[in-house]
């Protein structure tokens, strides 16, 4: 049996994440890499990932409002004069 | 992985007494820190942000009244989001809202593909049952850091379930690990990893519909 007819493209792409995050069981693994390996579109895929985690991860964090903030410290400042 | 956003180093100890010292600017540094993350979680259990913005600040109160009680078992900033999702839930409970903890405890039990099914063969296919038949359209390289594809991401991520736009926000635009977000949120790995994996996967379709949309 060859590696894409073992693993399917379908159930490859449901264990993207899992190979990602290093938490296949031994099998899998060997079943996913050999999967890879072999399909082209597969390893687009794969790629499509790891360019969405990067383009993700370039995203601005999400900066607090200085309205915000102030009601924060005001918050800290009650509480500091307790 | 990235650790930037952590720009926190001096340890938790260091960061308590500083707070016990009423200490303002460590007060800042962490409000500034950790404000998006918190009104993300915060959001998995109440409806509005503005409903949301109201339970970070409760939650730092009960963080500075709750001080001296920390003892260091957990992270402060685990212990912390263990507060802001009490916070968040008791307040979610006062709303009348379902709280949904089936979206964190049990993310799987509703199926979800990563991938449209009609993109690959029928399991009857003679010779490649599963396999693509409409394969991933490549992501023009330059494109993909242009402040258009920024937004189309960020959209795409204010429009997931408000358990997988927490998630996928605290690990990949936050940095967090994998262990800190199931610490934080009180989920096993399993299920962070459902719902990291539910979000990336729309996340990367709607960069796909966007930067190599379907011709014909």
């Amino acid at each position: 049996m060859s590696a894409v007819e073992e693993l399917s493209c379908q159930e490859l792409v449901e264990l993207v994440t899992d190979y990602l995050e290093h938490a296949l069981e031994p099998g899998d693994l060997r079943r996913s890499e050999e999967h890879i390996a072999a399909c082209g579109k597969c390893t687009v895929y794969l790629r499509q990932m790891r360019q969405t985690i990067m383009v993700t991860g370039a995203l601005p964090g999400g900066e607090i409002s200085a309205e915000a903030e102030q009601q924060l410290l005001q918050v800290f400042s009650g509480w500091s004069s307790t | 992985m990235r650790y930037g956003r952590q720009v926190l180093d001096r340890d938790d100890a260091a960061l308590v007494a500083a707070l016990r010292a009423r200490d303002d600017a460590t007060f800042t540094q962490l409000v500034r820190e950790w404000n998006a993350s918190m009104l993300r979680v915060a959001q998995i259990f109440v409806p509005s942000r503005a409903i949301a913005e109201e339970v970070v600040q409760e939650t730092w109160l009960r963080v500075l009244n709750a001080l001296d009680r920390f003892e260091g078992r957990s992270s402060l900033k685990t212990w912390v989001f263990r507060i802001l999702v009490n916070t968040a839930k008791t307040r979610a409970q006062r709303e009348g809202r379902v709280v949904p903890f089936s979206s964190l405890r049990d993310p799987g039990r509703v199926p979800e593909s990563a991938v449209d099914p009609d993109r690959f063969r029928p399991e009857d296919d003679e010779r490649y049952p599963g396999h693509w038949s409409s394969p991933p359209r490549e992501l023009p390289e330059e494109q993909l850091l242009a402040a258009e594809t920024q937004a189309v991401v960020e959209r795409a991520i204010a429009a997931l379930p408000a358990s997988q736009a927490s998630v996928i926000s605290l690990r990949d635009v936050q940095g967090w690990s994998a262990e800190e977000v199931c610490n934080a949120l009180d989920i096993t790995e399993v299920n962070q990893r459902v719902l990291l994996h539910r979000a990336r996967a729309k996340v990367r379709q709607a960069l796909e519909d966007y930067l190599a949309p379907e011709t014909g």
